[in-house]
């Protein structure tokens, strides 16, 4: 491990675009503070106007599962489809399911 | 403000934003870091963009059969009339953020005045989308400003010389010429006095949250404003024409 740092920290970006409801992962950069993230975000995600909002997380604070863990986690899903809402008819009304 | 006036005052504020979007555009490629290339191509690329509207808005009015690439590829630097801080070359990063810093600052308010004013509802259409881009430019290139200079010795003493070299050449911002005052008479431009404080109040709020200090008044280079330019503009202007001028019909 270094004992200087000599890169920004990473920095993962969420973009909401004009339609959606939710953030979604954009990617990734490298920026010194929260401030530089968004400004960066913006020049980097959302030139061509993909988004109206953004999040931006430092990378290490994201815990994410590991890949060794796979079947596990996901395999029992599998035959489960009584899971999914499709045996369901939904009225009209309710929109973004 | 004579008609004539009128065109060179839409000139003038196309001419600032090509020259500092050309120069700015000598960084893609050669930014710190991705991210921050990326940044300034997207600014140079909003200058590019504002310059296009006031030339094609200035050829139009001029009806001389003089087109954006007429106007810009084709006069020579004594026909430029941009602010002479815009034309300098660009030195390391913190160099092209201080120049930015001070020119956003005065843009912005340059902008906003000319959304406002009533005199010429084109310019102000122009001005209207230009003060979102710049409002960006300003939080950018200052915060960076507040980075640098209250970052390292190193970045600290780098940014504050920036601000020392460059501050005689923020004068000529403020300094009325004879179309400043038609125009602020016509109610088409500012009163540069009034631009002037706003001015220093963001710059010094700027340069205060970055620990630097605000250099003493000195004079303040000018000329550009009338075509008497720093030896730096006839240079950019070769490589910047040197296509069209050799290849008049080129397209692509």
């Amino acid at each position: 491990m270094s004992s200087t740092q000599h890169e920004w920290p990473l920095w993962e970006v969420f973009i909401r675009s004009r339609q959606g409801l939710g953030h979604k992962h954009a990617g990734s950069l490298h920026a010194a503070d929260a401030e530089m993230a968004i400004q960066h975000a913006r020049d980097v995600y959302t030139r061509r106007q993909e988004g109206v909002s953004i999040w931006v997380v430092p990378a290490e604070a994201i815990t994410a599962s590991s890949p060794d863990d796979k079947d596990a986690m996901f395999d029992p899903a599998n035959d489960k489809i009584y899971r999914h809402p499709t045996f369901y008819k939904l009225p009209d009304e309710v929109n973004n399911m | 403000m004579t008609e004539a006036q009128h065109i060179q005052a839409i000139l003038r504020l196309g001419d600032d934003a090509l020259v500092l979007g050309q120069r700015l555009s000598a960084w893609c490629g050669h930014g710190p870091i991705l991210e921050e290339d990326i940044a300034l191509s997207n600014m140079a690329l909003d200058l590019i963009g504002q310059a296009r509207n006031f030339y094609t808005l200035a050829g139009a009015r001029e009806n001389a059969g003089r087109d954006e690439d007429q106007l810009a590829f084709f006069r020579t630097d004594r026909e430029f009339q941009n602010h002479l801080l815009l034309e300098l070359p660009n030195g390391h990063f913190g160099d092209t953020i201080v120049r930015h810093m001070f020119f956003s600052a005065f843009a912005l308010e340059r902008y906003a005045f000319l959304t406002r004013q009533l005199f010429d509802a084109e310019v102000a259409g122009i001005a209207a989308k230009a003060v979102k881009e710049l409002q960006y430019h300003w939080e950018h290139a200052a915060k960076w400003v507040i980075r640098l200079g209250d970052g390292t010795d190193e970045s600290h003493e780098k940014v504050q010389t920036s601000v020392n070299d460059m501050w005689a050449y923020t004068g000529e911002f403020f300094d009325a010429d004879d179309i400043d005052q038609a125009g602020q008479e016509t109610g088409l431009l500012p009163d540069l006095s009034v631009l002037a404080k706003a001015w220093q109040t963001r710059v010094e709020a700027c340069l205060s949250q970055a620990t630097l200090t605000k250099p003493d008044a000195t004079w303040a280079q000018k000329g550009g404003k009338q075509g008497m330019h720093t030896e730096h503009l006839s240079y950019m202007l070769a490589e910047m024409q040197v296509l069209p001028r050799t290849y008049p019909d080129a397209t692509w």
